[in-house]
């Protein structure tokens, strides 16, 4: 199993690369984060044919050949919000080359809950935000999109059903990984420890190379040509242990510090990581290094999971915008921290109301606050101001505030070549639970 | 003795909603027990004062010699409502490596820790 894409925007040629770098059997593809669904929605409404990560038509395309002459599946869940559309598009790709009426795409679709939102809630499904216990009907009026979160049954489904390329929507990142391996091993419903080490093996590699020496702290200089970063493959075994690895000749590591840090990344309750399919318990991971950039996952144990599925649910709130200036040595902090008040003072004057304004001084605090210690000696400061709040014209007469600073505010500053601050429409998340029940999924196989 | 996080661990951040967690690691196996005994809920809490609104809770990984932080209320609403710049607390794990702990002297020199200048 290679993973070739950590969310949408990763590196393109990746996909290519990992079915050329050796023999695998599965390429896994993950598009989706918590605000794509959102983005995706937006494109839809714009263009009804749109609405799935339009990169995945690229990547079919490059990897076209190995999964036609090795029988390399694909599995993605580039749906997006339109699944039919993307197999569409993936299968008009395939009828212009050799793999004219070859491809078998497995199109899963049925977690959208969009447009059953109303019969759902009718039903007494609140839909309660998972982090503050607000009901949905608080902000029904602005939601997007709303995605249950699906597990690896239909993929499986598919699998079974004979399709070589299987497209989710908001299938859980994991299950685009556990899915395959259930389908090749058998592995029953109940077979909580393979199903757990599945999600693990997901988790792991789920993230590209964020596992294989990417974005890795520990001795990060001497992890070797980065440029040619090799993503993650996974050497999976029915009896749920498996090798995380790598493609010769390929730049990165896999080692357990590489391996551990993509472990505890986005992590919660580690006793408790919630899918559709298991509850997996990250405290039995054992990891030991088997030979060079090959480590070896084991005792990996889970329990049966709950009745409830989470829902992925985006919705419009308000506007926000973001301006900078550089203020540069002698006191670049003190200049930028002038002008910090200088601009509160003026957006007070003009009477604009916002929700929050947020100030920020790159290269002194913004990212670790007072813990940085002294910066007034620093070369160059930057002020980050941001505003958000519901009314978009006033978000907007703020983005003319930050050009007049650089004539008629403190000295040294510079950096102002991006032009007027853009305002941008807020899409927040809201995480809620729903009882699996009201999900049904479907796989429909198209030729 | 004063022995610097960043000495004796490793960690990578990341976000769920508003809540950004951060998962230290030991270096060597045996300073787990170190992390565990002094890298305590209270001392991240403190630690991290006034940049976080919520609480932090702590949780242990014997397996992986690791401990994982969630710090609450620390993205400023998170994802695409935040104003930060680390929206998606990406960074957290080395604000956190800044920490310095005070580890008797006893303890530093049978695990050989590295003691700060």
């Amino acid at each position: 199993m290679a993973a070739g894409q950590g969310f949408w925007g990763d590196d393109l040629d990746a996909p290519r690369r990992q079915v050329e770098g050796g023999p695998i059997d599965y390429l896994m593809l993950d598009y989706l984060a918590e605000v794509t669904m959102s983005i995706l929605q937006k494109q839809k409404e714009r263009d009804p044919s749109l609405g799935y990560a339009r990169d995945f038509v690229g990547a079919m395309e490059s990897v076209l050949p190995a999964v036609l002459e090795r029988g390399v599946k694909v599995i993605a869940n580039a749906g997006g919000v339109n699944p039919p559309a993307c197999a569409a598009a993936v299968k008009a790709v395939a009828a212009e080359s050799a793999a004219k009426g070859k491809l078998r795409i497995g199109v899963v679709t049925g977690d959208d809950l969009l447009s059953r939102l109303d019969e759902v809630m009718a039903q007494g499904h609140q839909l309660a935000n998972m982090e503050t216990g607000e009901p949905l009907s608080t902000v029904r009026d602005r939601v997007l999109s709303a995605n249950a979160y699906i597990g690896s049954e239909p993929i499986v489904e598919a699998l079974e059903g004979g399709a070589n390329v299987v497209i989710t929507g908001r299938s859980t990142d994991t299950a685009l990984t556990m899915a395959p391996l259930r389908h090749e091993f058998g592995w029953g419903a109940k077979s909580w420890d393979q199903l757990a080490a599945g999600i693990v093996a997901g988790h792991i590699i789920e993230c590209g190379a964020q596992c294989s020496g990417g974005n890795c702290l520990y001795d990060w200089r001497s992890i070797p040509d980065l440029a040619n970063v090799g993503y993650p493959l996974v050497e999976a075994r029915a009896d749920g242990t498996f090798i995380v690895t790598k493609h010769p000749n390929t730049g990165g590591r896999v080692s357990v510090p590489t391996v551990t840090e993509q472990l505890v990344y986005e992590m919660g309750d580690p006793h408790s990581y919630i899918t559709p399919d298991v509850v997996a318990d990250f405290t039995t991971i054992h990891l030991a290094q088997d030979g060079e950039n090959r480590v070896r996952v084991s005792g990996v144990k889970g329990k049966a999971p709950t009745d409830k599925l989470k829902v992925s649910i985006a919705y419009r709130a308000g506007f926000k915008a973001i301006g900078t200036l550089v203020y540069a040595w002698p006191d670049a902090l003190d200049k930028a921290q002038l002008a910090d008040s200088v601009l509160r003072k003026r957006l007070d004057r003009l009477g604009l109301k916002f929700d929050h304004i947020l100030s920020e001084f790159v290269g002194a605090t913004a990212t670790h606050g007072h813990l940085a210690g002294d910066q007034h000696n620093a070369p160059e400061v930057q002020l980050r101001f941001g505003v958000r709040g519901p009314d978009r014209a006033a978000v907007e007469r703020f983005t003319r505030e930050i050009a007049p600073l650089v004539l008629n505010g403190p000295p040294s500053v510079t950096g102002f070549a991006g032009g007027r601050p853009k305002v941008e429409e807020i899409v927040a998340y809201w995480p809620a639970l729903i009882d699996k029940t009201v999900v049904n999924t479907r796989v429909n196989i198209i030729q | 003795m004063k022995v610097r996080l960043l000495d004796i661990a490793h960690a990578r951040s990341g976000d769920k909603g508003d809540t950004a967690n951060v998962g230290v690691i030991a270096l060597e196996p045996r300073w787990y027990d170190v992390l565990v005994h002094h890298l305590t809920q209270r001392k991240v809490a403190d630690h991290f004062r006034g940049m976080i609104e919520g609480g932090v809770e702590r949780y242990e990984l014997p397996n992986l010699n690791a401990l994982n932080f969630l710090l609450h209320g620390a993205l400023d609403g998170g994802g695409t409502v935040s104003l930060k710049t680390d929206a998606q607390g990406k960074v957290y794990s080395t604000a956190l490596l800044r920490m310095v702990l005070d580890v008797p002297a006893a303890d530093a020199k049978r695990l050989e820790l590295p003691v700060a200048q």
